[in-house]
């Protein structure tokens, strides 16, 4: 079972997204058994009420009524909130078809109505095997669908203020060096020292020094600032005055894109 | 290269909002048609985006722009590469009266292996009940316990009750067959994913249990109360439990992909929107057959004689092979498949 699902694009663009595992799965799925089990009752609680003109009809739309719902729900909401029931909304995962291509009604209809075959013999233990030993983490259902479900990644942000506030950054005196750092610097090399300082505190004080000092050494063979600028600096506040360089927001920059459009993530 | 990204965002932004607009727009109208130069302008703001997140790709200082450049050009990707049709508006009364016989005919072949899987099944019942008189207690689910006595008897005192049989509770029995039968169908679908064999095995389980009941009665001289009594619900209820087959056979028969060179994923999207339609189609068949069962079947001579009943079945029989059959000359025509959902 991999984790991810590449789409490249014949543009040559490239897309990952995060597949959801079993144990998301189940907690969005228990979540939506509670959702259907809540819907049913009040549902039926309303119905009952029908009961005084003719408990003949009200005993049947009762028993059409759960049966709808139970299968209903799945492809109404998967429908209508584009591959979320509310269980996956609450757990973060979405349906998405299996190339990247738009999901079509009929994909979510097949793969509500095949969860039969999932469930069997009881407990998704059919659906569960499938789940681990496919290799895009799909159920039965899901197959026939072709369809996938994925994590929607939430990327928050690490808190740049409280992380470097305080703090002189001496690159500031040299904007076209600056800039050639934010240039060669990679999004993962960027990414690392970020994440080295934001887990300073869970370092080991010499495993700190150790770490820090190889990720500046790094950081100076992509850049070399001159040398007054950068001699008295240990290793610790070069790596901030990296990450300062590369995150921080400049004058023209923030608020200018829109929001990430949530259907497509 | 390094990018002046004040500058880059300035410029790009109004093709990247254009390119959002067109997208936000065939989304909320999923059965808008593209006119030709409209396609052209979103192909064009399509590789603009995707060349603009290529640039951007390396930038680690931009992790909001890439990720809400490439949300977007996931999002056209989807839609220009999408080679199927865009869903239209769903039209009920078309989609059931020529998508569905369409659909219907155009895998007739499995559904043909259904009935006589089914068939197979009937004569199996059908001898094992004429061998073995224990066959029907062996054999017959708790549901149709009902059906393991005496035919003779149960067909005297049909006949002999008087007034309104299932007076007060007509809806409550008209939808827990609906409900039985509905699930029933889509575990024959659903069965189809065991490359077809559980659909196989429910099917001829289902002619075994039908061959029981018919010639019991049959062998016991209640032929005509058997005709009357099935025929005005069967000759619906049991075409849609085969049509249910029909579509399981063909899921199996697309994961086995005998014959078909496509890959798995290929085939398997080719026939989803069909047995989309088939299953659709079924549960409305067996939507009529449950208020039949309930409202006419139930009742027996002399509160309406078996002639009407049987001849109220035939009628339906007719109606439905025409219903099914009668645009097969049609299928083949230009602009046929334009009718597909």
């Amino acid at each position: 079972m991999n984790s991810e699902l590449r789409i490249r694009t014949p543009e040559g663009i490239a897309f990952a997204y995060q597949l959801a595992g079993p144990v998301a799965r189940c907690m969005s799925w228990s979540i939506d058994l509670v959702v259907v089990l809540v819907l049913g009752m009040t549902v039926n609680t309303v119905l009952a009420k029908f009961g005084i003109i003719s408990p003949d009809l009200a005993s049947a739309l009762m028993t059409v009524s759960y049966f709808v719902i139970t299968i209903a729900y799945g492809v109404c909401t998967e429908w209508v909130w584009r591959g979320q029931t509310v269980g996956k909304r609450i757990m973060r995962l979405r349906v998405m078809d299996a190339q990247g291509l738009r999901l079509q009604f009929h994909q979510i209809l097949m793969r509500n109505l095949l969860r039969f075959a999932d469930l069997l013999p009881g407990c998704y233990l059919v659906g569960g095997a499938a789940m681990v030993l496919s290799r895009r983490a799909q159920r039965l259902g899901d197959l026939a669908a072709n369809t996938v479900v994925v994590h929607i990644a939430k990327h928050a942000e690490p808190d740049l203020d409280q992380l470097l506030a305080g703090k002189f950054n001496s690159f500031r005196q040299f904007p076209h060096l600056e800039a050639r750092l934010r240039q060669r610097a990679t999004p993962d090399e960027a990414r690392l020292a970020l994440q080295a300082l934001v887990r300073r505190d869970h370092l080991e004080p010499e495993a700190r020094v150790r770490l820090f000092g190889e990720l500046a050494a790094h950081f100076k063979t992509l850049v070399a600032f001159p040398p007054d600028a950068v001699e008295s600096l240990p290793a610790e506040q070069y790596l901030r005055n990296v990450v300062e360089t590369i995150f921080r927001p400049r004058t023209g920059v923030e608020g200018k894109v829109g929001a990430v459009p949530a259907e497509a993530v | 290269m390094i990018i002046d990204l004040p500058r880059f965002i300035a410029a790009e932004r109004p093709s990247w909002t254009e390119l959002e607009t067109t997208l936000d727009r065939l989304q909320a109208q999923p059965d808008r048609q593209l006119a030709l130069d409209e396609a052209q302008r979103f192909h064009l703001l399509y590789q603009k985006v995707s060349a603009d997140l290529g640039r951007i790709a390396t930038f680690a200082s931009e992790p909001e722009l890439r990720r809400y450049l490439e949300a977007l050009t996931a999002r056209a990707y989807a839609e220009i590469h999408e080679t199927r049709e865009r869903g239209r508006r769903f039209r009920p009364a078309r989609w059931f009266f020529a998508e569905f016989p369409r659909v219907f005919r155009r895998h007739v072949g499995a559904f043909h292996v259904s009935w006589i899987i089914t068939l197979v099944g009937v004569l199996f019942g059908g001898f094992a009940v004429m061998l073995d008189d224990e066959a029907k207690e062996a054999v017959m689910p708790a549901m149709f316990a009902n059906h393991l006595g005496d035919p003779a008897k149960r067909v005297a005192a049909e006949e002999s009750s008087a007034g309104d049989r299932g007076a007060g509770g007509h809806s409550t029995f008209a939808s827990q067959l609906m409900v039985n039968n509905i699930g029933v169908s889509i575990k024959a679908v659903a069965l189809g994913l065991t490359y077809g064999l559980g659909t196989i095995v429910l099917l001829f389980y289902n002619g075994v249990i039908l061959g029981l009941v018919a010639i019991d009665y049959v062998l016991a001289g209640q032929s005509v109360f058997l005709a009357g009594w099935l025929l005005p619900h069967g000759v619906i209820e049991s075409p849609a439990i085969l049509i249910a087959g029909q579509c399981g056979l063909v899921l199996g028969k697309a994961l086995i992909g005998h014959g078909d060179r496509a890959p798995l994923t290929a085939r398997l999207r080719a026939i989803g929107p069909d047995l989309a339609t088939l299953i659709g189609g079924v549960a409305v068949m067996l939507v009529w057959a449950g208020l039949v069962e309930s409202f006419l079947s139930q009742y027996h001579q002399p509160v309406i004689p078996y002639a009407v009943k049987i001849a109220f079945g035939c009628v339906e029989l007719a109606v439905l092979s025409w219903f099914l059959g009668s645009g097969r000359a049609k299928d083949g025509a230009p602009g046929a498949e334009e009718v597909r959902a």
